[in-house]
């Protein structure tokens, strides 16, 4: 975790809120820096983690981690982070028919699949252990990304409802958060992501955006993060509230500034 | 260094996480030391990642290095496919130089064509023995070269800009002349030319994709699986690379109309077996080139939905047939080279290069990029027209990390 970006949200592992759900957002840029963050921030406040990892590999994020001084593989191991890797089961999934509804089984049907498998595939990693002695602090669900799935073959209504139901049975059941990325796509008029990403935005408690730099490529200044309060039940009673940084990342850290304020312009 | 203290305290095990860092793509879990040591591969210096070449030296040089194994570099083909086809060549003749298997799969060419059109490499005479020698042979590439007036330039780095003799990673090629067919006939190579395949019914499960894909997914698996690319032959002691080119992929010789209306029934069908192919290349010691006519695409969200599938993706836009063919700005030149996304494997950060403006030119010989240089204006008049179209041109070049308000301002950042 970055612990500027601690500092911005106003949150540390062992006080953040629960029963939100994070809504992850890059236009023209990668956002996944933000998900290796919340990867890290979760598996350090003791939480159980089911991570939905759609488009790199286990070492990927492993790598990564190990630089944010998390060990992704000995979280696997002793029960606390449980790993979804997408593409090498969508391998598995594909050339060998399954016995039983694989999570992506949605990679096997013709028409329009259905996310009902890998929603029970959560709910059962992520379900409180029977013997009331809770080891970890609150269930945590990270998603990355849910544009891939529009790209493989489900509607975006499909991922709103499988959305739907991960908040009812992770943040209001078990009191837990989810994350999610999603990409936004721009001047690419893809309708099918747009309404995903809008009616993810109404629903989600915060909002981090990361943004290319209008100007272009700059060396010292990677892009911009939007960061948006929201309170979803409270209908436009109080205003949400903005703000916007600029970042640069570096090998094992992202430093945040005020905009304009690049210790290389300084 | 890596840490062995791990975030969670009640964790039982006190496992350490210190690991040495190996080749990513590799399915087992093989020490990195053998790995390292397959022809033609070097690991990268910010990550240790394995590389390859993709035959043109200078675009390995872009990318940080070379083409990271068990991923994917898409080219966005040129309006009539002429530089897209050669960067193709050149990639699969690098595989033959080096020794890895290739496979070749089209809907247009048959694959033993495409391959006697591949371009000959460029080899010194002192080093065309050295071709069938040892892989591992430690000469440097500059050990010939002696400078006796000006030895201090010889401790400075070189560029290279032209034919290295002798290198083990990245060749030079000749566009003009064919690879000598002794090398074409020594190497292994499995080709799938889609309109043989298209009676034979090799699988009909699962019907999610379209049949030209599904099946080439399959031919690639069963490649990949019965020569042991992805470690299921632990017997097999020398481990190498596999090279995939696929050639025009969603062109509607595959049997995609992707490019041919904008709400098109099947546009699930491509993104799905990028989606499978990138995870079978992930298990895998493979690396794939596919060109793909993407300036015939109509609809722009599956371009963007291919571009977030892929891990590496290079445009290339000729001056062919177009206003800049005879724009002078542009003259010394034969089109742009725009490198669009290039991955972040490992890691936060990438090798990025500060130059966004690139363009390629077929001198007789070599395919060389560059930087755009302007020629100088050494009109009288300083012409307006010109610096115009400039700030015109500058939109389409280098968007870098974002660029939201295209304009006419060309701004430096």
């Amino acid at each position: 975790m970055y612990p500027e970006l601690n500092n911005l949200l106003n949150t540390t592992p062992d006080r953040a809120e629960q029963g939100k759900l994070t809504l992850l957002c890059d236009a023209k840029t990668d956002g996944s820096f933000l998900v290796h963050h919340f990867l890290s921030f979760y598996l350090k406040a003791n939480c159980k983690v089911c991570f939905v990892a759609l488009v790199q590999s286990f070492s990927h994020y492993n790598i990564v981690g190990r630089k944010l001084g998390v060990s992704l593989t000995a979280a696997r191991e002793c029960g606390q982070l449980v790993f979804l890797e997408g593409l090498k089961s969508s391998v598995d999934v594909f050339f060998r028919a399954q016995a039983e509804p694989h999570p992506l089984q949605f990679l096997r049907e013709a028409d329009v699949g259905n996310l009902q498998p890998l929603y029970e595939f959560i709910r059962e990693a992520l379900k409180p252990m029977e013997d009331g002695q809770a080891a970890w602090r609150y269930p945590v669900l990270l998603v990355d990304d849910l544009s891939v799935l529009l790209s493989l073959g489900l509607g975006a209504v499909a991922v709103l409802d499988f959305m739907h139901y991960c908040r009812v049975a992770v943040c209001w059941e078990q009191k837990g958060n989810i994350v999610a990325l999603v990409h936004d796509s721009g001047d690419a008029e893809d309708e099918e992501n747009d309404i995903l990403l809008n009616g993810l935005s109404h629903q989600s408690h915060l909002i981090l955006r990361a943004e290319g730099l209008a100007t272009g490529f700059c060396r010292d200044v990677h892009g911009q993060l939007k960061i948006l309060w929201r309170t979803p039940s409270q209908p436009a009673a109080q205003r949400d509230r903005s703000l916007t940084y600029q970042y640069k990342i570096q090998d094992k850290s992202v430093s945040f500034f005020a905009k304009g304020m690049s210790p290389a312009v300084l | 260094g890596s840490t062995g203290s791990i975030g969670a305290a009640a964790c039982k095990n006190n496992v350490t996480s210190f690991q040495r860092k190996g080749p990513r793509a590799s399915g087992t879990d093989s020490g990195c030391s053998r790995l390292v040591s397959i022809a033609g591969t070097r690991p990268s210096v910010r990550n240790g990642q394995l590389l390859v070449s993709t035959g043109l030296p200078a675009l390995d040089q872009l990318l940080g290095g070379g083409l990271a194994v068990g991923t994917v570099l898409l080219i966005e083909e040129d309006k009539y496919n002429t530089y897209s086809s050669l960067l193709f060549k050149f990639f699969l003749a690098e595989g033959i130089i080096n020794g890895h298997t290739l496979l070749v799969a089209s809907a247009k060419e048959d694959p033993a064509d495409i391959l006697q059109e591949l371009p000959a490499p460029l080899l010194d005479d002192n080093c065309k023995k050295d071709f069938d020698e040892d892989v591992c042979n430690h000469k440097t590439p500059d050990s010939n070269i002696k400078m006796k007036i000006a030895w201090r330039y010889q401790l400075l780095p070189k560029m290279e800009s032209g034919p290295v003799s002798s290198s083990r990673f990245g060749h030079y090629y000749d566009a003009s002349k064919r690879m000598p067919q002794e090398l074409i006939e020594e190497s292994k190579w499995h080709g799938f030319f889609f309109p043989e395949k298209l009676s034979s019914t090799l699988t009909t499960e699962p019907r999610s994709l379209t049949g030209g894909y599904r099946k080439l997914l399959q031919f690639i698996q069963n490649v990949i699986y019965e020569e042991g690319f992805d470690g299921s032959n632990p017997q097999k002691k020398q481990k190498n690379i596999l090279r995939i080119g696929i050639q025009n992929l969603g062109s509607p010789l595959w049997g995609d109309d992707i490019c041919c209306t904008e709400n098109c029934d099947n546009s699930h069908s491509l993104t799905k077996f990028l989606y499978v192919l990138r995870g079978l290349l992930r298990t895998s010691l493979s690396a794939c080139i596919i060109t793909m006519p993407t300036h015939l695409i109509q609809n722009k969200a599956v371009i963007s939905r291919v571009t977030n599938l892929s891990d590496t993706v290079v445009g290339l836009e000729s001056f062919t047939g177009s206003g800049r063919e005879t724009n002078p700005l542009y003259k010394d030149y034969h089109g742009l080279i725009h490198i669009r996304q290039i991955p972040r494997l490992n890691n936060l950060i990438y090798d990025v290069s500060d130059v966004k403006d690139l363009a390629f030119k077929l001198k007789r010989k070599l395919f060389t990029i560059e930087r755009l240089h302007l020629p100088p204006d050494l009109s009288d008049t300083v012409s307006r027209s010109s610096k115009q179209d400039l700030a015109g041109s500058s939109k389409l070049l280098g968007p870098g990390c974002g660029m939201m308000a295209g304009g006419k301002q060309h701004l430096d950042f």
